[in-house]
């Protein structure tokens, strides 16, 4: 971790965070960030730092979520909600062409009107972003309606000093610090450290760019160089932050834990509990399954092909000639699983899963990754066959 | 490269393989895909129906034509399967590794080929015969449901009257005019002159075929290695971007859908993956 | 590739059984949608909308309403005879819909109360689905039936496509419209996890809990949705049982996952 000196890192007061969103806009930025509605701190299209979540914070456990109000001021004083910034790069439907009678193929043009300012990315969803770029982008035939949508999209990250019960981004290595991938990073501090601030419970922003676009957009803001005493308090909080963590899902040996229980009985277990209804894949930030739809209109003229975002929990995912490879609940599960813990780093070399939490707190019977995780390392080896011994042959 | 979209291409000629298969040659209307190797897929859009993964059984480079041959199972091979001459469908790819032909190179080739199987494979065998003398014996062995269900037999006719190669088939339920064998396609293995650890073998077909054929030439000597399958999961993008066709470790689409029995095997046992 | 001119309509026949007419007054609300639905398809059996019925054979039969006396057997068995496609419409011709309540109590004991001079009711003592008749070839959620879904049913078999009619949770909906899931953030007990997609998340983005109004989620008819587990969930969440019931026997009460889910519970007996 590249502690940023001093020099790079300015602070600022609440009312910048106007400023900052203002400073967006006039660039031309449609600013995405967080705001409370339908009882739950969701992302929306903001035009002023007004509506950012001012003092509301969230208490989540498996299942639940509630929104609380704070005794203090924060903006960002919350975990991940029920959506991720993935919605925008990769949304849940989009027109791919249409064709006109014997007409050529005509591209739908779903790019956004104005490039994306996403404020407020916590640093698991930084993470997620990276690996949706590898996932989406950088492969052999990359989706180019993703990076149309992802191509400069201006990031400012803030970093985490306060879990949420469902994190464990401190376990996945990707928290609660930012490190790479943001155009400017913000440290949100409530205990009236820093110079500017005027009373405890009032925010004060440490802030430091990224990349020459946000040294560009911090130019523009009231801000001040922090001294050193007080980045060293802020990253000391950070750094507290990682032995907060709701809740731990430790990493060795992981890979090889699914790959060893493939034909667990726990699967049965859990597919007692799991009601196979997808919200876990959907609010992830990572699972990126869609699948196309062929539409006509009814003189079958006018065709059109649509694509939606799909999960492994969908009967008809696995769907070949004949029948869904994956029927039972419990293959479906441990497909989940084993590709966001295992299979992923096979497929596209890191982990799939970046401990946000949000499959624990939108599964509506509160199944847990993490207990999931706990239960399988617990599970007696002489209980399990193993399969993975090629020469054995099929039974 | 463009994914997204499908290029046109226009049915030129259609060939009735059997009741319910036939042979579509494509050609560019404006523009083609890149060139393919044998064992690479399309993705093959009927408009306003779907879209479906089919093998390339055969390429005409110069016209940037390619051949395909389907099996109508449900209703978007089924509306492929009506698609005449005349009529414009559309393509994406290729996509997915193919057949590796370089490791055939002077040794004992076997084709195995269950059903519509034979079509994707049949890249194999024009390959092989085109260097014929590179390799040592060539042995294709053919499994159909009936008679009425044999792909390509007039080709394959023609492949028998050839002396440097063997040729066997045999279907599971025979007819009265069939004077051929019956039997599952493994029963062939034994008549096949082959010399096992010398030996490549090309298997496909539906998947259960391929893993009784690939664990009976595993059983003559044939090193997994040696031994390459086709598989087939449910395809949206062919490109790795849908999730659609993993397989364990494994995305179909694009570390196969041609892969090799030791990287595998352990995989297709288990059961629902 | 449709050659309108050359060819000859399709016909199109809608059959009621013991229903509403809900299901019906969707096709009717297609007002836009009916022109070109006109000039690709011949109505030839529609009384909901026109006195005039052609004879069979018809292409495509929409049935709705449940099987709920002896003569209704007779009748639909004789529709299936002269269809080529028969699509059962609403959780009526699904399920049984609400008259399946029936199937959980004496039907003698209703009719005696309810009628005057009971022995003129016929009636079976059960309330059944089509599929329990003769062979459906599509099945069409909902009560009612979601507008889109039919018109789209009715596309997809005018060009000879799949209909793209997915079997997912309602869960898929709300995410993808960005609802939030009132489960889990309001503890609002919700039937979505369990329940066919199709209505596009209505109840929910009104912030209440889903009614199961599209059934189970159901793959060829065999049971895919774990009702259990969402039970237990409710049951965590100090639901009483007899409420758990009463959410589960609405409209699609009698498909077995909703019916068999609280084993333990009550009779069944619906106040
Ligand atoms: C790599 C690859 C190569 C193939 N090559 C050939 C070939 O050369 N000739 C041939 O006849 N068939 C081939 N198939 C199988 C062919 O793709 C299916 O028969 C076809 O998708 C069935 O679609 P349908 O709409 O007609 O049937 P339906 O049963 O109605 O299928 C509905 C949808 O499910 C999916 N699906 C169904 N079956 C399969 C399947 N077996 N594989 C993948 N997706 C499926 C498709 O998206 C399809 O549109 C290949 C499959 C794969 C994966
Ligand atoms: S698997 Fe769960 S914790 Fe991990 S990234 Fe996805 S939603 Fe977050
Ligand atoms: S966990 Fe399921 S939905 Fe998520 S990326 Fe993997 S296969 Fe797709
Ligand atoms: S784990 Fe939970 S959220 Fe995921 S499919 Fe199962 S019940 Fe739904
Ligand atoms: S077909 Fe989409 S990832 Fe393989």
């Amino acid at each position: 971790m590249s502690t940023p000196t001093a020099a790079g890192v300015s602070v600022m007061d609440v009312s910048a965070l106007c400023v900052l969103v203002d400073v967006l806009r006039d660039r031309g930025y449609a600013v995405i960030g967080p705001t409370v509605r339908d009882g739950a701190i969701v992302l929306d299209e903001l035009d002023s730092a007004e509506r950012l979540p001012f003092g509301w914070g969230v208490t989540l456990d498996a299942g639940t979520y509630r929104l609380r109000r704070r005794d203090d001021g924060a903006a960002f004083g919350h975990a991940a909600g029920p959506q991720s910034w993935k919605s925008y790069v990769h949304p849940a439907r989009e027109r791919l062409w249409s064709r006109d009678g014997d007409g050529p193929v005509v591209a739908a043009d779903e790019t956004p009107r104005r490039p994306y300012a996403f404020l407020g990315v916590r640093p698991c969803d930084l993470r997620a972003l990276g690996i949706l770029d590898r996932v989406l982008g950088q492969g052999r035939h990359p989706d180019q309606g993703y990076a149309r949508r992802r191509d400069g999209v201006f990031i400012v990250a803030v970093e985490c000093i306060e879990p949420g019960r469902t994190c464990f981004c401190g376990s996945m290595g990707s928290g609660p610090a930012a490190e790479e991938g943001y155009d400017l990073a913000l440290t949100e501090l409530l205990d009236g450290s820093g110079s500017v601030s005027s009373s405890p419970g009032t925010p004060t922003y440490l802030i430091r760019s990224g990349s020459p676009a946000g040294t560009d957009v911090l130019a523009e803001l009231p801000a001040t160089p922090a001294d050193a005493e007080l980045v060293a308090h802020a990253r000391d909080a950070v750094d507290a932050a990682a032995e907060r963590m709701g809740r731990s899902l430790p990493a060795d040996g992981l890979r090889e834990l699914m790959v060893e229980n493939r034909e667990s009985p726990h699967w049965d277990d859990v597919a007692a509990r799991c009601v196979t209804c997808g919200n876990c894949t959907m609010v992830c930030p990572t699972c990126f399954c869609t699948t196309t739809e062929d539409v006509t209109d009814l003189t079958g003229e006018h065709a059109e092909r649509w694509r939606r975002w799909d999960s492994c929990f969908d009967l008809d995912f696995s769907y070949i000639h004949g029948g869904s490879v994956r029927m039972s609940g419990a293959s479906r599960y441990r497909q989940w699983i084993t590709h966001k813990l295992s299979t992923w780093h096979d497929q596209f070399g890191s982990t799939g899963c970046v401990g946000c939490g949000r499959c624990i707190a939108w599964c509506p019977v509160g199944i847990d990754i993490t207990e999931e995780v706990a239960m399988l390392r617990a599970g007696s080896p002489d209980e399990r066959t193993t399969a993975g011994d090629g020469a054995e042959g099929p039974r | 490269m463009t994914t997204a979209l499908p290029l046109l291409y226009r049915v030129h000629g259609r060939e009735v393989e059997t009741y319910d298969t036939v042979t579509l040659t494509l050609e560019p209307m404006d523009g083609s895909l890149p060139a393919s190797a044998p064992g690479q897929f399309t993705m093959l859009t009927a408009f306003g129906i779907g879209e479906v993964p089919i093998s390339i059984s055969g390429t005409a480079a110069p016209d940037g034509r390619l051949a395909q041959t389907l099996r109508a199972v449900g209703a978007v091979t089924r509306a492929l399967y009506h698609a005449t001459p005349g009529s414009v469908v559309g393509l994406r790819g290729p996509y997915g590794v193919g057949w590796d032909l370089s490791a055939a190179r002077g040794r004992d080739v076997v084709i195995v080929a269950g059903g519509i199987g034979i079509a994707p494979v049949w890249p194999v065998l024009q390959a092989v015969l085109a260097h014929r003398r590179v390799h040592r014996r060539v042995t294709v062995l053919i499994g159909a449901r009936t008679p009425r269900d044999i792909v390509f037999g007039a080709e394959i006719a023609e492949l028998r009257e050839r002396s440097d190669v063997h040729v066997d088939i045999t279907v599971d339920q025979a007819s009265n005019e069939w004077l051929g064998r019956t039997g599952v396609v493994t029963t062939l293995l034994a008549d096949a002159p082959i010399d096992p650890e010398l030996t490549d073998a090309y298997v496909c077909g539906p998947e259960v075929m391929m893993r009784f054929t690939a664990d009976a030439l595993l059983r003559l000597g044939v090193p997994a290695g040696r031994i390459q399958l086709t598989l087939e999961r449910n395809m949206r993008c062919g490109g790795g971007l849908c999730g659609h066709c993993q397989l364990g470790p494994y995305l179909i689409c694009r570390d196969g859908p041609v892969v090799t029995y030791d990287r595998t095997a352990d995989l297709l046992t288990v059961r629902e993956l | 590739m449709t050659d309108t001119s050359a060819r000859r309509l399709p016909t199109l026949a809608v059959w009621k059984f013991t229903s509403c007419d809900g299901c019906q007054l969707t096709l009717l609300d297609c007002e836009d949608e009916l022109l070109p639905l006109a000039g690709q398809v011949r109505i030839a059996h529609f009384l909901e909308a026109s006195r005039e019925s052609l004879p069979g054979p018809y292409d495509v039969s929409l049935v709705e309403g449940s099987v709920s006396t002896p003569d209704e057997i007779d009748r639909l068995k004789r529709i299936r005879e002269v269809s080529g496609v028969l699509v059962a419409i609403g959780a009526c011709a699904t399920a049984g819909g609400i008259q399946a309540l029936r199937n959980f109590a004496d039907v003698d004991e209703f009719r005696s109360v309810v009628y005057a001079r009971p022995e003129y009711v016929q009636t079976l003592d059960r309330s059944t689905p089509a599929s329990a008749h003769v062979r459906v070839d599509f099945e069409l959620r909902g009560c009612p039936i979601d507008k889109r879904q039919l018109l789209e049913v009715l596309t997809a078999y005018l060009v000879g496509r799949k209909p793209n009619i997915p079997r997912h949770s309602v869960c898929f909906e709300c995410k993808a419209r960005g609802t939030t899931c009132v489960m889990v953030a309001h503890g609002t007990p919700c039937l979505g996890p369990v329940t066919q997609a199709g209505c596009g998340a209505i109840c929910p983005a009104y912030s209440r809990g889903c009614f199961g109004c599209f059934g189970p989620v159901a793959v060829d008819g065999a049971p895919a949705a774990n009702v259990t587990g969402l039970v237990e969930r409710l049951r965590a969440l100090r639901m009483a049982d007899d409420d758990i019931v009463r959410a589960l026997r609405t409209f699609n009460s009698a498909a077995p996952e909703f019916s068999d889910a609280v084993p333990d519970g009550p009779s069944g007996r619906t106040r």
